[in-house]
């Protein structure tokens, strides 16, 4: 993105919101928690019921306020509490996907993942992973103030 | 056209139907025509000029229209996946309505012209046509039809677009959608936008801004073509309805390449079949998913 001069200024740092389901994901964040393994302060968890639950709107919104990359996780597929939520989630995101970068949004900054409950490591690396790849592109101004100004 | 008019004085003076909605010849090109009385049936057309999309008349949504009584619909076969996406979606009956189909050979992109069909006229979504025979109709109407010609425009403005880098596509769509005024009209014209309220409209929670901001604008086109994907007949009338000629057409264009793509998905005229994004697939890719 261009003008990140922030980018080289000591405060910034990632801002990555992360939306979990409560099933998988969020217990998983949780393990990760209690093992004490060590993950970078940038994530902020929304815990939802299901990834389904995730409006492709919310993500939308997260970069409107200033987030500057966002992790979707939720159940494996076949392990959905509600059976089959994360199978519609998956259709919907990757139309989301596949739209993001023909608008010129780098998908970089969108994380699609599958965490079960009990692999805490694998959450541990998801945040870790987002979080650098986010701090390598830079804050995502764009969104929240150019598009911001009126015409 | 004698054929046309005739059906249409025949429903409406028995009384099947209460108007009929067709097309007529209007000050700038051709317009919709809603024909309640049967001795005005001859103003009625059916030519490559009728490029709209009619369907949108029978949403439910538009009372005024609605309140005629039981209408009979002039379609295009590409426009009769619009009339089944309606059925399938339950919101209208199928006995509520009588469908005419009129064979179609390509229309043009501009109406107002009544030039010939070319490749460089013709309508972009014509390219392909599957529906040149319609499947989905109460009486069929013309002869058989030629296949149309081609225009490549779409295809190749979206190619070229997939080429540029990240940034430049972000600065090219910038440029496009801050001209967008918010009047929604790409959502009136849209025969599958029929919410009671939309999305766009709340105030609380504001999910979209509502001025004219190209942050509100870059949110309200990717939700309503997020919302349009695997629904969408690619029928175009958000871009023809566009008063800042914002070539929403892409969106339309690219987001229907993608569910074919990715869900082997083409907007259908069987309202038996369901909408891509309303089922799954245990094997659907996930090649973006960690």
């Amino acid at each position: 993105m261009p003008e990140n001069t922030d980018s080289k200024s000591v405060q910034w740092s990632p801002k990555v919101v992360a939306f979990v389901c409560n099933w998988c994901t969020y217990t998983g964040a949780d393990l990760a928690g209690t093992s004490r393994l060590k993950m970078v302060p940038n994530v902020r968890v929304i815990r939802l019921n299901c990834s389904s639950r995730v409006n492709p709107l919310f993500i939308i919104k997260a970069f409107e306020r200033g987030a500057d990359g966002v992790i979707v996780s939720g159940c494996h597929p076949g392990d959905c509490h509600y059976s089959t939520g994360n199978y519609y989630a998956r259709r919907r995101f990757a139309v989301l996907y596949d739209l993001l970068d023909f608008l010129g949004v780098d998908r970089n900054r969108v994380t699609f993942s599958w965490v079960s409950a009990s692999e805490g490591n694998k959450w541990q690396h998801v945040v870790n992973e987002t979080a650098e790849r986010i701090a390598a592109l830079g804050p995502f101004r764009p969104f929240a103030e150019k598009c911001g100004e009126m015409r | 056209m004698k054929e046309l008019r005739e059906l249409a004085r025949k429903l409406l003076s028995e009384g099947t139907v209460k108007v009929v909605i067709g097309y007529e010849e209007g000050v700038r090109g051709v317009r919709a025509a809603f024909i309640t009385d049967a001795a005005e049936c001859d103003s009625l057309i059916f030519d490559h000029r009728c490029v709209q999309n009619l369907v949108a008349y029978l949403n439910p949504r538009r009372k005024q229209i609605t309140q005629l009584g039981k209408p009979a619909i002039v379609v295009k076969g590409c426009d009769a996946r619009s009339v089944a996406g309606l059925l399938r979606e339950k919101q209208i009956e199928r006995g509520n309505v009588v469908i005419i189909a009129a064979r179609c050979g390509g229309v043009l992109e501009d109406s107002t012209s009544g030039v010939e069909l070319s490749a460089e006229t013709v309508s972009v979504r014509c390219g392909g046509c599957e529906t040149r025979e319609p499947k989905l109709y109460d009486y069929l109407i013309g002869e058989a039809q030629p296949a149309p010609p081609v225009n490549l425009r779409r295809v190749e403005l979206i190619a070229k677009l997939k080429k540029m880098s990240t940034d430049e596509r972000w600065a090219w769509w910038n440029e496009q959608l801050s001209r967008c005024i918010r009047c929604h009209a790409c959502r009136e014209a849209c025969p599958m936008c029929f919410c009671v309220q939309c999305t766009a409209d709340k105030g609380q929670p504001q999910w979209i801004d509502s001025s004219a901001t190209l942050r509100g604008n870059r949110a309200w086109q990717t939700m309503r073509v997020l919302h349009q994907a695997g629904r969408c007949v690619d029928c175009l009338e958000c871009e023809r309805a566009c008063p800042e000629h914002i070539p929403l057409g892409l969106l339309a264009g690219f987001v229907g390449e993608t569910v074919k793509h990715r869900f082997d998905y083409v907007a259908s005229d069987d309202p038996s079949l369901r909408a891509p994004l309303g089922i799954f697939s245990n094997d659907d890719e996930e090649e973006f998913i960690q």
